[in-house]
């Protein structure tokens, strides 16, 4: 991974250095989806045109969402740049400030800083292979870069997303899977944990479901995000398929307050999850403390 | 104190008079007793700083407070849907110029750790403080250099002294029934405009003084190799269940260190107004790093001392410049309830991973 793509080109461009980095810009809600019992998708588009119109951000970037008077907490942009008209943030219900987000509905304020963070190194994934492996609410990070990838689709050699959830009611942009299950442009393979009634795709854990699909891992890269326990038997088997630790690349999440590298919780060692990353390679990960 | 700066004389009876019209000027903290505690705080009219006295805690607050308000926000009609109220942001008003007379040379020492993480400039690119740099740039410090040693002291360990004018606008130094000040900042020139020059005696009288209180300290520890060795020791869980053995996790440590700079940010709110809030945070709570999930990172206090050790020993130097994030001051070990003590922890890692 190029030192410059993941740590420097997706510094925080949105004016950083001249405002004040703690004043959230209002945005109003336009859509929300309900995904799942648990996740929401909110659609917002900034008050201010202007600083709509100039708001730029990279793939893997993420934004604080404020709902003034109960918190901020940290969402990925899970739209994709390339698509402007709206910024989409999907949140699942854990906390106080996120069962306060599953309150908005479409008209409603929020706040919003961001874009903060670093992205996937997109520029060094040209020419490769894609495997996206999302896990539940994991997806959502992915899909900014897996539609950041189709709308540059000649960038890039075969894609192929392997999607699981725990069961059907728990897949989340399940209007968006039709589209993505038939584009010839894209390998979607889809699996849930156990049987459920008419489901027509794979069932099975993520790690087993990607071993059967055998991904080569020449001139390939792997991109990964779940929970936990998903994500350490999924690099187990992109070990078992020979996958570098160099090849492979994930998006952490931490508890977060001030998200520019100052209040000092999201640390792992000297490396701050939201100015080093959220994106790491394995290969980063490695080199680092094991705190996660 | 060097020789090619200006020097200054001021005399301990005309130092509250002094201070008073300095105070014209904006708000002047200093020394004073509170109890059993030495605190700075907004000098009154006509008080004199507790200069004798060593204060309980830094003066970190005065650019950094406890608590400040970020922003508040009240629901205003919408111009279009006037039965829709939305929340309007009001940034807080700019602070005023403010003076921290008699500051131990420590607790200036501790802004100089804050700066490179709260000027954006440390870790390439990140976003500047508004809030840190708009105090910072208007606050005045004035060092009295110490005139004694407490055995809790390491400041030359750390790169400082008793009469260090590291982060100083101008150093004071007690000489003759009075205080010589050496001017080392435009702005320091301008506070001390006023004064007479102090006399050949009365500089010498206070080189004397900073001599001797320097030769007093005990020699310092090397902790060149601290750094590598706390990174060494990372996965050593028994060695930090022993060294945190002792540790409650009361945070303690952390509210008096003049380097600690973490912080938490939460809303006040009553019904649609309220206030958001940066307030000083507490890196040994379990609370601090606790994910909505009910993960926890550093979910043990072996966890996290090793991170607040790690942190100002070898996190922080590996990315400003050598640096350590702790200034020596000897608060954390003075005031720890269960004797837990920062030195002998580095101490302690430096031997450790030598025997590795």
């Amino acid at each position: 991974m190029s030192e410059q793509t993941g740590a420097t080109a997706a510094r925080p461009t949105n004016g950083a250095g001249t405002r004040n980095p703690y004043l959230p810009m209002p945005a109003r809600v336009i859509e929300v989806i309900t995904e799942t019992p648990t996740i929401k998708t909110f659609r917002v588009v900034l008050e201010d045109e202007q600083l709509m119109r100039d708001f730029t951000f990279q793939p893997g970037q993420v934004g604080q969402l404020s709902m003034f008077g109960v918190g901020e907490s940290t969402f990925v942009i899970n739209s994709p740049p390339t698509r402007k008209e709206y910024l989409q943030f999907s949140v699942m219900r854990a906390g106080e400030n996120t069962t306060a987000l599953h309150s908005l509905s479409a008209g409603d304020t929020v706040g919003v800083r961001a874009p903060l963070g670093n992205c996937f190194p997109y520029d060094d994934m040209k020419g490769k292979d894609i495997v996206f492996i999302g896990g539940g609410i994991g997806m959502a990070p992915l899909r900014t870069l897996l539609l950041f990838m189709l709308d540059n689709r000649k960038d890039y050699g075969k894609i192929r997303l392997l999607y699981g959830a725990r069961s059907p009611q728990d897949m989340a942009f399940s209007a968006e899977l039709p589209d993505w299950l038939g584009r010839a442009d894209l390998e979607c393979t889809l699996t849930i944990d156990r049987e459920a009634e008419g489901w027509q795709h794979k069932v099975g854990l993520i790690p087993n479901v990607l071993l059967e699909m055998h991904p080569d891992p020449k001139n390939c890269v792997a991109i990964t995000c779940g929970p936990p326990i998903m994500i350490k038997f999924t690099l187990q088997a992109l070990e078992k398929l020979n996958f570098a630790p160099e090849q492979i690349y994930t998006t952490l999440e931490k508890r977060m307050k001030c998200g520019i590298g100052i209040c000092g919780r999201c640390n792992i060692g000297n490396k701050y999850v939201c100015i080093d990353g959220p994106v790491f390679s394995m290969a980063e990960l490695n080199a680092m403390p094991n705190e996660l | 104190m060097s020789a090619e700066t200006v020097k200054k004389f001021i005399s301990f009876d005309a130092l509250p008079g002094f201070l008073a019209r300095a105070a014209e000027h904006g708000t002047v903290y200093a020394p004073r007793r509170e109890g059993s505690a030495v605190v700075y705080r907004p000098l009154k009219p006509g008080d004199a700083p507790e200069l004798g006295a060593r204060p309980t805690e830094s003066c970190k607050h005065v650019v950094f407070p406890r608590s400040e308000t970020l922003f508040s926000f009240a629901g205003k009609a919408d111009a279009a849907q006037p039965a829709v109220r939305r929340p309007v942001l009001t940034e807080s008003p700019e602070p005023g110029p403010a003076v921290v007379f008699g500051a131990l040379s420590c607790d200036a020492r501790g802004f100089l750790a804050f700066d490179p993480v709260y000027k954006g400039s440390g870790t390439g690119g990140a976003a500047a403080d508004t809030y840190y740099l708009r105090r910072r740039s208007r606050t005045l410090l004035v060092v009295k250099a110490c005139k004694s040693a407490l055995n809790t002291c390491f400041c030359n360990w750390v790169g400082g002294g008793p009469a260090s004018a590291q982060g100083a606008d101008v150093l004071a130094v007690e000489a003759e029934q009075g205080l010589v000040l050496d001017i080392l900042s435009e702005q320091g020139a301008i506070f001390a405009e006023t004064l007479p020059a102090a006399s050949e005696g009365q500089v010498g009288a206070a080189l004397a003084a900073v001599k001797a209180v320097e030769d007093s300290l005990p020699k310092a520890a090397e902790l060149s190799a601290a750094p590598a060795a706390l990174a060494s020791l990372f996965s050593s869980a028994e060695f930090w269940k022993n060294e945190s053995a002792h540790c409650l996790y009361c945070g303690a440590c952390t509210y008096l260190c003049p380097t600690c700079y973490c912080f938490n940010i939460t809303d006040e709110s009553d019904g649609l107004s309220g206030v958001r809030l940066r307030s000083w945070d507490n890196c040994m709570s379990p609370l601090f790093t606790l994910e909505a999930s009910g993960h926890n990172p550093r979910p043990n206090k072996a966890d996290r001392l090793k991170n607040r050790v790690g942190h100002k020993f070898s996190y922080y130097p590996s990315l400003h410049a050598g640096r350590f994030s702790c200034c020596g001051c000897g608060r954390c070990i003075k005031s720890c309830p269960s004797s837990v003590d920062i030195r002998k922890i580095v101490l302690d890692a430096v031997k450790e991973a030598a025997n590795v």
